[in-house]
C-alpha cells in the first residue's frame, strides 16, 4: 500500500548509493570484488594512493562510535585522493537538539559528494539517502541491526581468496543473528553469490522471528551446524545481551556456542574461520582458533580498505558518468 | 584498411631494433620494461623477449589515473597494475601501442612515480597517430601516421598482433 | 428552520432502514422520513440523488492532541477535518497533557470542541492517575464531568491487581473500560510486528503475544469483575478469536479495529516507511484477513480512525526514532468502505460499525436517524474516486501512508445537529 521501497540503484542498475546487499545482483557484487582486487594491489605500493577521487569530499558521519570502521573508511577515501571529514555526531550537534535533517542540510551546503553513515537505528542510511540532495551519495557503514554491507563484502572477498567456487560451499554463521547487521548482510551476499548452503547457528533467544525467512538453514546446536562446513563466520556477542533475559551467562554461551578447536573438528579439514571483529576471546571464540592456522581474521581486516575503495569509486564514477554522458 | 599481420610483425621487429640502438646510445643499462594495459603490454611482451631483458615485465593499468573518470566512470573489472620490481633509481622503458592525445602517458607517468623514483623513463610507441593534447613525445616510434579525428586505430591481440583501422 | 435532504438512499442501521427517501430535519432533529410535514417551511434543500445518507460517523478512537501537543493538532483543526470526513462524534483517549484525570481537563476539551462547533467530542477519562497504572483515577468525578468511559490510553496497567480493582471501581459507576492491549515487556524498545519483515529489516519485533497475552488477562479480569469492556484496537487474528469466544460465553464486551489495520500489513514497512510506524503495529497479511473477517462476522463492532496527527518532523528520522501513528480521520470512511467494495460486506452492517455500534459502545444516543433523533448526518458518494493529497488534507497532521493513493468513497455533506458543517467542493 505504501510507496515503492527506495532504490540504491539508478535507472541503469548501477549503484547510486550503497545501503544494503539486499537486491544486489551477482554481477554487481562480483564487479565490486574484482575492482577491490585492483585496489588491493595499490595498498602494496610505496605510494598507496591513486588520484581517482581527487577533488571529491567524503564525509564520515558517525552517530555511533567505531574507531575501526571509521579508520578504514577514512583510509579508503584518502587512498582515492578524496578529501575526508570525520564527524562524530554522538558528541556534536546531535546532542544540542539539532535534527538529523538539519545536520545533513548543513553538510550538503558544504558541497560534499558522499556521506558514509553509521547509526544505531535500522534504516538510518535509507532515511538519509532518501533525504539528501541529489548530488550526494550515501554509503552505509552500519545501521542498527539492519545492514553492514561493506563488511559482508569484505567477508565474501576473503572467502573468495580461499575458496573461489561458491557453488560448492557450506557456510555457517554463528552467534547473535537477531541483533547482527553483519549477519543479515552476509546472508544476502552469500545467497546472491550462489553459495550452496547458508546456515545460521544460535540459541533461539538470539534468532529473529521466522529466521528461515532470511534465507538460511537454522541450527540450534553448534556441533550440528558446523558439520561439513567450508566456512565458519563467527559473530561478536555484545556483552549487554547478558544483562537481559537472552542468555544466562558468558560462561554458558561459551560452553554451548563458543568456537574451540575441538568443536571445529566436525567442519571440513580445510575450513576457514572468520570474525568481523572486535573479538571477545573466550566468549564466542577461543584464542587457539582465532590465532590458529584456519583463522583468516587478520586477512579480513586487511581487505577492508580495498573493498571500501572499490565501492566508493564505483558509486562516484558511475554517478558522474550518468550525469555527463560521452 | 588493415595493416596485415606480417606487416605488424615487421613493424615490431624494427621497433625492437631501434629501441636496442637507442638504449645503447643513451647508455641505459639493465632497463625495466613496463607495458600499458592492454595493447601496450602486448607490444612490451614482444620487446621484452626481443631485448632479453632480465627483470620480469611490468604491466601498468592506468584506470585509476585516468583524467576522464568523471566522464566515463570506473570500468567495473580492472586488471591491476603489476610491477614486480623496485623502481627507484632504475631506467624504465614505457611501452604503449598507439600514442594519441598523450593523456594515457600522463596517467602512466603519474602512476609510475607512485611506485618510486626512476632514474629515467623512455617512451616507446608502436604507432604515433598524432593528435596530441599534451606536450608528450615518444623516444622510439614504430610508425607515424596522420589520422583524422574520426579515424581509429587499434591493436588486436594478444596472439598475432595486428593493427586495425576503423572509420567512425 | 427546516432542511430537506432529497432523494438519497437512506441507510440507518439502528432502525433497519435502507431505502431511497427524503429526510426532513427541523430544528436540528429528524422530523420525518419522506417529505416535510405539512406546513413546515423548507429553508434549505440538499440534493442527495445518487448518494448515500447515513448517520454521522462516530469515531471511538481519535487523538486531537489538545491540550498539550497543539503543535501537532488542535481540537479546532481536527474537528474541522472530522466534519469533512463525515465524522460527527469523536471520542478522545485520556492521554493528553495533562492527562484526563480531572474534571478540569474534561471541561476544557468540551469547551474547545463547542467553540469549534464542527464535531461533538466525547472524552474518555483516565483509569489511573496520570495513566501511571498505580492509583485509581477519580472516576466518579470524571463521570460527572461527562466522560463516556475510562481507559489507560496506550499506557499499560502492569499490575494485575491494579487492573482488577480499576475495573471493579469503574463498574461501580457503570463506566465502560476501554482497553488497549499491549504487554509492555514484550513490546519494549520494539517498533513493528515481530515477523519475517522485522527479521529482515533488523527492527525490533513486537510479537503477536504482546497483544494476546494482555487480551487474555483482561478477558479473565472482565469475566471476574463482570464489567463492560471494549478492546479499542485489535490487530491480530488470534485476539479476534479470543474475543469471539468470550462473547460466545456471554461476556458483555465489544471490540474495535482501526481502518488502516484493515489495509496495511508489515510488508508496508519494507523500505523503512515511517508513515507505517504505528502502535499497535501493522501485523501480517493473515492478521489483516482475520481482522476483516472479524468485522464481517460482527466480532469487531466498531471501526475507528485511530487518528494520531503529527507534525512533519515527528516522521523525519530513521524508522525506530519516529513517532508512531497515522492521521486517519480523512481516510476512515473510504478505507472502511473497501470492505463493501472488495469483500462484499453489506453496507448496512458496515455502516453500523461506523455509526450506531460505536455510539452504543460509548452509551451515547447517536448514530441513528429515527424521528426525533439529533440530526447528525453524513451524505456520501459510494463510488467517487479521489486522491489523498497533502495540500488538501484538513487535519493539521499530514502523516498518512495513503498520500497519493486513490480512495473510493467521498463525503459530500456533513450535518451536525441539523447544521451543514461541510459541503464538498471540487
Amino acid at each position: 500500500m505504501a510507496g515503492l521501497p527506495f532504490s540504491q540503484l539508478d535507472g541503469a542498475g548501477h549503484l547510486r548509493h550503497f545501503l544494503t546487499t539486499e537486491g544486489l545482483s551477482r554481477e554487481t557484487l562480483t564487479d565490486i570484488l574484482d575492482t577491490a582486487d585492483s585496489f588491493a594491489a595499490v595498498g602494496k605500493r610505496a605510494i598507496k594512493k591513486v588520484p581517482l577521487l581527487r577533488g571529491k569530499t567524503v564525509v564520515n558521519l558517525f552517530f555511533e562510535p567505531s574507531t575501526r570502521t571509521l579508520t578504514t573508511f577514512e583510509l579508503a577515501a584518502k587512498r582515492l585522493s578524496a578529501d575526508v571529514m570525520n564527524i562524530n555526531l554522538k558528541r556534536s550537534a546531535a546532542v544540542k537538539g539539532e535534527s538529523l535533517l538539519d545536520t545533513l542540510h548543513t553538510l550538503e551546503a558544504m558541497h560534499c559528494d558522499m556521506f558514509v553513515i553509521r547509526h544505531a537505528s535500522s534504516g538510518a542510511a535509507h532515511f538519509i539517502a532518501r533525504n539528501v540532495a541529489p548530488h550526494i551519495s550515501v554509503m552505509n557503514g552500519g545501521d542498527g541491526r539492519h545492514a553492514h554491507p561493506s563488511q559482508a563484502l569484505i567477508d565474501v572477498y576473503t572467502i573468495r581468496q580461499h575458496k573461489p567456487d561458491f557453488s560448492k560451499l557450506r557456510v555457517a554463521i554463528v552467534g547473535d543473528i537477531a541483533h547482527s547487521r553483519v549477519a543479515r548482510s552476509q546472508i544476502r551476499t552469500l545467497r546472491a553469490l550462489g553459495v550452496k548452503e547458508v546456515r545460521i547457528v544460535a540459541p533461539r533467544t538470539l534468532l529473529p522471528p521466522m529466521p528461515e525467512a532470511l534465507g538460511a538453514k537454522v541450527f540450534l546446536s553448534l556441533e550440528e551446524g558446523l558439520r561439513d562446513v567450508d566456512v565458519v563466520m563467527m559473530l561478536r556477542l555484545q556483552q549487554e545481551r547478558i544483562q537481559g533475559p537472552l542468555l544466562p551467562s558468558l560462561h554458558e554461551y561459551n560452553a554451548c556456542y563458543g568456537l574451540t578447536e575441538k568443536k571445529l573438528a566436525v567442519a571440513k579439514a580445510d575450513a576457514i574461520v572468520m570474525h568481523p571483529g572486535p573479538l571477545n576471546r573466550g566468549v564466542e571464540i577461543d584464542s587457539e582458533v582465532a590465532d590458529g592456522p584456519r583463522s583468516v581474521i587478520l586477512q579480513q581486516v586487511s581487505h577492508g580498505i580495498a573493498i571500501r575503495m572499490a565501492v566508493m569509486s564505483m558509486i562516484l564514477g558511475r554517478r558522474d558518468a550518468a550525469k555527463e554522458p560521452g | 584498411m588493415n595493416i596485415d599481420p606480417t606487416e605488424t610483425t615487421a613493424l615490431l621487429k624494427s621497433l625492437a631494433t631501434e629501441l636496442r640502438v637507442r638504449l645503447h646510445e643513451l647508455a641505459r643499462k639493465d632497463p625495466l620494461m613496463i607495458g600499458i594495459h592492454t595493447g601496450g603490454a602486448w607490444v612490451a611482451e614482444y620487446l621484452h623477449q626481443a631485448l632479453a631483458i632480465a627483470e620480469p615485465l611490468g604491466v601498468l593499468n592506468i584506470n585509476f589515473y585516468r583524467d576522464d573518470f568523471s566522464q566515463s566512470g570506473l570500468h567495473p573489472v580492472v586488471t591491476p597494475s603489476d610491477l614486480p620490481f623496485a623502481i627507484d633509481g632504475r631506467h624504465v622503458v614505457l611501452v604503449d601501442d598507439v600514442l594519441h592525445t598523450g593523456r594515457t602517458i600522463r596517467a602512466a607517468l603519474n602512476e609510475i612515480f607512485d611506485y618510486g623514483r626512476p632514474a629515467s623513463v623512455l617512451l616507446v610507441a608502436l604507432v604515433d597517430r598524432g593528435g596530441r593534447e599534451l606536450p608528450v613525445r615518444a623516444d622510439v616510434v614504430g610508425r607515424k601516421l596522420s589520422l583524422t579525428p574520426g579515424q581509429q586505430i587499434k591493436l588486436s591481440g594478444p596472439d598475432a598482433l595486428c593493427l586495425e583501422f576503423r572509420d567512425c | 428552520m427546516a432542511i430537506v435532504i432529497r432523494g438519497g438512499r437512506l441507510i440507518d442501521p439502528a432502525n433497519g432502514v435502507d431505502e431511497v427517501t427524503d429526510l426532513t430535519i427541523v430544528d436540528g432533529r429528524i422530523a420525518a422520513l419522506g417529505s416535510a410535514p405539512a406546513g413546515a417551511q423548507v429553508d434549505e434543500e440538499i440534493d442527495a440523488r445518487g448518494l448515500i445518507v447515513c448517520p454521522g460517523l462516530v469515531d471511538l478512537n481519535a487523538r486531537l492532541r489538545e491540550p498539550g501537543a497543539e503543535h501537532k493538532a488542535t481540537i479546532a483543526s481536527e474537528s474541522r477535518a472530522a466534519a469533512s470526513a463525515g465524522i460527527t462524534t469523536l471520542c478522545v483517549p485520556p492521554d493528553t497533557e495533562p492527562v484526563v484525570d480531572t474534571q478540569a481537563v474534561v471541561e476544557l476539551i468540551h469547551r474547545r470542541a463547542a467553540d469549534a462547533g464542527m464535531a461533538r467530542v466525547e472524552v474518555m477519562g483516565a483509569l489511573t492517575v496520570g495513566l501511571k497504572g498505580e492509583r485509581l483515577a477519580e472516576m466518579a468525578a470524571l463521570k460527572r464531568a461527562g466522560c463516556v468511559g475510562v481507559s489507560n490510553g496506550l499506557q499499560p496497567v502492569t499490575s494485575t491487581e491494579v487492573m482488577r480493582r480499576a475495573m471493579e471501581y469503574a463498574g461501580t459507576f457503570d463506566l465502560g473500560v476501554f482497553l488497549h492491549c499491549e504487554d509492555p515487556w514484550l513490546a519494549v524498545d520494539r517498533q513493528m510486528h515481530g515477523g519475517s519483515v522485522s527479521g529482515r529489516l533488523g527492527i525490533g519485533g513486537i510479537p503477536e503475544t504482546a497483544e494476546t497475552v494482555t487480551v487474555a488477562r483482561d478477558l479473565l479480569l472482565l469475566e471476574q469483575t463482570g464489567v463492560e469492556g471494549h478492546f479499542c484496537h485489535l490487530t491480530s487474528t488470534r485476539a479476534v478469536t479470543m474475543v469471539a469466544e468470550a462473547r460466545a460465553r456471554g461476556l458483555p464486551l465489544t471490540a474495535g479495529a482501526s481502518a488502516y489495520q484493515l489495509h496495511l500489513t508489515e510488508d508496508d514497512v519494507v523500505g523503512f516507511d515511517s508513515q507505517c510506524h504505528v502502535r499497535p503495529p501493522l501485523r501480517s497479511a493473515g492478521d489483516r484477513k482475520g481482522l476483516r473477517a472479524g468485522v464481517r462476522s460482527g466480532v469487531i463492532q466498531a471501526i475507528c480512525s485511530a487518528h494520531q496527527p503529527h507534525e512533519n518532523d515527528a516522521k523525519q528520522d530513521p524508522f525506530a526514532l519516529t513517532e508512531p501513528g497515522i492521521s486517519g480521520l480523512e481516510t476512515l470512511l473510504p478505507l472502511a468502505l473497501d470492505l463493501h467494495h472488495e469483500d462484499g460486506m453489506g453496507l448496512a452492517e458496515l455502516l453500523a460499525a461506523l455509526t450506531s455500534n460505536p455510539a452504543k459502545i460509548m452509551g451515547v444516543e447517536r448514530g441513528a436517524l429515527g424521528v426525533g433523533a439529533v440530526a447528525d448526518v453524513c451524505i456520501f458518494d459510494l463510488n467517487a474516486r479521489w486522491v489523498l493529497e497533502e495540500d488538501t488534507m484538513l487535519s493539521q497532521g499530514h502523516n498518512s501512508p495513503f498520500l497519493g493513493q486513490t480512495l473510493r468513497g467521498r463525503v459530500m455533506h456533513t450535518l451536525l445537529g441539523g447544521k451543514v458543517v461541510h459541503t464538498w467542493t471540487p
